[in-house]
């Protein structure tokens, strides 16, 4: 949990760093004090500090650690046997398919608790790792993972009201990766993952399924470290600068990779029950120390380093995430003529700069409104005008249609008056007739008028 | 516990609720040894440990410093003896490293001449007082202690206890242990048998003397010898055993998850205005050969959750 942090927090100061290969420990304290004008003073009676370490462990019980497990390995390498195995607990996970499109991660929490000592446990799996036909991508989601859990941590820590003292720590201290018991070498896809991986995690390179390989398996050992030291892969050292596990971390350091087999089938031997494989030929067991590295894996992984790989995450590959992300963000330590920069004169500027850019895009957004306003007037009037023209013009063909009908009528009425006039000349032409001829004619006027009107 | 977060992206997502309740391990697994690879480191690191004493000189500061650490962390006459009081307010460090059965402390006494002869509070506590602890209590775990017990017979020290538990309470003034950080009803109730007790009376002396055949720290006086570790003559050893042997760990705990992370709040939000908001006493500058932690007031270069820098 937060244990680590705490200690970092506590604890961590001015000493110079822990793995100064160099230099033995005590000489650099003596001369940093001697640095710091600090007196070592020796004291005349009993004074009751030497209970601060026990005072330390209380805390940390109380608040409860945390570790967290990343597996990396092809699907049915064996990852949950193992973590089940090592930690004697049947986890439930059930069987992945080998047909996953791509890479996918899947991390569960438990808490363990083993006398006074409560343990949040998360255990990442890669699912469909190693599945697919084009490898290239597959190592992207896992880093995507450790990146996503910095990340988060630093929010956190970034945060102007932060409680780092209770969040719950996600940030993987170690990556189990699971390499397949071909007797060969490393495949390209493990050692492109693992060179992705280095410097982002501690990683613990296993052998998996080692009950597959028993006389070859030195041979494997050796040409898979000298694989992984020839492409540069940093793989996790146990440390060596404290004396009290110094001789036993150097000594496993020579046996990674470890070889495991897991198991949590019982099968009696002798007269106990122990956790092993059966086979026809023999009985694998997984904690003999003849048959496999197991208990090595248990020892090294949980019992002597676990505080270690804590550490070296918060202090190694968090800070390089750290370092780099601050630094994309625009943030230096030191400026131009190599004077240093708080952070604050940094923010300030960066605010300045977003301001000043802002005003400008606001600007520019004015600019682009009046502009667009000023096109759309433009158009608008055009059209306007267009539409007077051709009400004028319809108007005036209005008025010519007009004129000319106004011409016809006249032409008609004339014509109209002109045939009245003939029409009542003609009726006094013919009253005058018949006055002089008789009825005859009127005869034929009556035969003449029907055919007249 | 926090609750945990909602995933970060499909392919990706934070652990989900715990599953049952934490399951035993029926093996023995080996998680405990964390335990003693916490310790391990923590011996190798070693602790370190910051105290300021405030209050009028000839108090017994300088003594009860030496008598808590059982060494010269002051020495007995101060150069300065001779000059005036300064005027202005001045800190003065003095680092050490001490070490008891392997484990490592570096302590830092800082000592504030020159303020402490303004408060006089051999009655009660005076409105400077009250403003003064008021002010230190947000900022920093403070146990007020009385000094020079050896001059009040008991009755008097009970009455003057009282007195000035009622005035902390009157103005709500709150002393280390703080109630609000009691995480449980073991820590109450230890807590509160402290709470009953503080101030606690107490007297410091270097010397050692010889009192029914046995050496014992104390002050000779004509009229009887006053043992500084005898809980009969003064509190010395509650005041000993709350800062060092049980709840060192929970003051620098307190320290680091309230007090600076409540300074951390309020620097960040101002951060657009002169670091110097109002109301801050003007400290005048320590001498750098002194000084070992910085003065608390100048203005940091480095806002950096750098745990160096917090003392």
């Amino acid at each position: 949990m937060a244990v680590s942090e705490e200690s970092q927090h506590l604890l961590f100061h001015s000493h110079v760093a822990f793995r100064t290969a160099s230099m033995p420990s005590e000489v650099c304290e003596v001369e940093e004090r001697k640095r710091e004008n600090i007196r070592s003073l020796s004291m005349c009676g009993h004074v009751g500090f030497e209970s601060l370490p026990d005072q330390l462990v209380n805390r940390s019980i109380q608040q409860g650690f945390c570790f967290n497990i990343l597996c990396v390995g092809e699907t049915g390498i064996g990852k949950s046997t193992l973590i089940n195995t090592l930690f004697n607990t049947n986890f439930e996970e059930h069987e992945a398919s080998h047909f996953c499109p791509n890479v996918r991660l899947r991390a569960q929490t438990y808490e363990l608790q083993e006398s006074n000592v409560r343990l949040k446990l998360t255990i990442v799996n890669t699912v469909g790792f190693g599945d697919q036909i084009n490898k290239e991508e597959s190592y992207q989601p896992i880093v995507d993972y450790i990146d996503a859990q910095f990340e988060a941590y630093l929010q956190e820590e970034l945060k102007i009201k932060r409680s780092l003292f209770n969040y719950h720590d996600s940030r993987i201290h170690v990556c189990l990766y699971f390499i397949a018991p071909t007797g060969h070498s490393l495949k390209t896809l493990d050692l492109l993952t693992m060179k992705n991986l280095d410097s982002k995690v501690n990683i613990i390179p296993v052998i998996a399924k080692a009950d597959t390989i028993s006389s070859e398996l030195q041979k494997f050992k050796i040409k898979l470290m000298s694989e992984l030291v020839c492409n540069g892969v940093q793989i996790y050292q146990f440390p060596t600068d404290d004396d009290t596990i110094a001789k036993i971390n150097a000594a496993m350091n020579e046996q990674l990779p470890f070889a495991v087999v897991g198991s949590m089938d019982e099968v009696k031997v002798g007269n106990k029950m122990v956790k092993a494989r059966q086979y026809p030929w023999g009985i694998v067991q997984v904690e003999n120390e003849n048959h496999c590295d197991f208990v090595k894996l248990r020892e090294m992984l949980i019992c002597t380093n676990m505080e270690d790989l804590q550490e070296q995450t918060h202090i190694r590959h968090y800070e390089l995430y750290r370092r780099c992300k601050l630094e994309e963000m625009g943030f230096t330590d030191v400026g131009p003529e190599n004077k240093p920069v708080s952070v604050q004169e940094t923010y300030e500027a960066k605010r300045h700069e977003l301001h000043g850019e802002r005003q400008r895009k606001e600007e520019e957004m004015k600019q682009m409104f009046v502009q667009r306003v000023k096109e759309k007037e433009a158009i608008l009037k055009e059209a306007e005008r267009e539409l007077q023209a051709k009400f004028e013009h319809l108007k005036r063909v209005h008025q010519e249609e007009r004129l000319k009908l106004e011409e016809r009528r006249r032409a008609l009425e004339e014509e109209m008056i002109h045939f009245s006039k003939r029409k009542s000349s003609c009726d006094i032409f013919l009253n005058q007739s018949f006055m002089a001829s008789g009825s005859n004619i009127k005869k034929d006027k009556d035969r003449k008028n029907p055919n007249f009107m | 516990m926090e609750p945990l977060r909602r995933p970060l992206s499909p392919c990706s997502s934070r652990p989900s609720s715990p599953r049952s309740p934490p399951c035993e391990t029926s093996v023995s697994v080996g998680i405990e040894a964390v335990l003693d690879q916490l310790k391990i480191k923590a011996m190798k690191m070693g602790f370190e440990f910051n105290i300021m004493v405030v209050g009028q000189s000839g108090l017994g500061k300088s003594t009860m410093v030496n008598t808590l650490f059982k060494s010269k962390v002051w020495k007995s006459s101060l150069p300065g003896l001779a000059t005036p009081t300064p005027q202005t307010l001045q800190l003065h460090s003095v680092t050490h490293v001490i070490e008891e059965k392997g484990v490592k402390l570096k302590l830092t006494v800082t000592d504030t001449p020159g303020f402490g002869d303004q408060i006089n509070n051999d009655k009660c506590l005076r409105p400077l007082d009250i403003e003064f602890l008021q002010r230190l209590c947000r900022t920093v775990n403070v146990v007020p202690v009385i000094a020079r017990a050896d001059s009040l017979t008991i009755e008097e020290r009970e009455a003057f206890r009282s007195r000035i538990q009622e005035d902390l309470r009157n103005h709500c003034i709150d002393v280390y242990p703080q109630k609000c950080f009691d995480e449980d009803i073991n820590d109450r109730i230890l807590n509160s048998k402290i709470r009953e007790r503080i101030p606690f009376a107490v007297v410091g002396a270097d010397r050692e003397h010889l009192v029914n055949g046995r050496c014992v720290l104390g002050r000779k006086t004509k009229w009887g010898i006053v043992e500084v570790e005898n809980m009969a003559h003064c509190e010395f050893p509650l005041l000993r055993d709350l800062l060092i042997r049980s709840h060192l760990q929970d003051l620098k705990d307190i320290t680091h998850n309230v007090h600076y992370e409540n300074y951390r709040v309020v620097r960040l939000n101002e951060s657009h205005l002169l670091p110097r908001g109002p109301g801050w006493v003007n400290l005048a500058p320590a001498s750098t050969q002194q000084l070992t932690t910085p003065a608390p007031l100048k203005v940091r270069r480095r806002v950096q959750e750098d745990p160096k820098d917090e003392f």
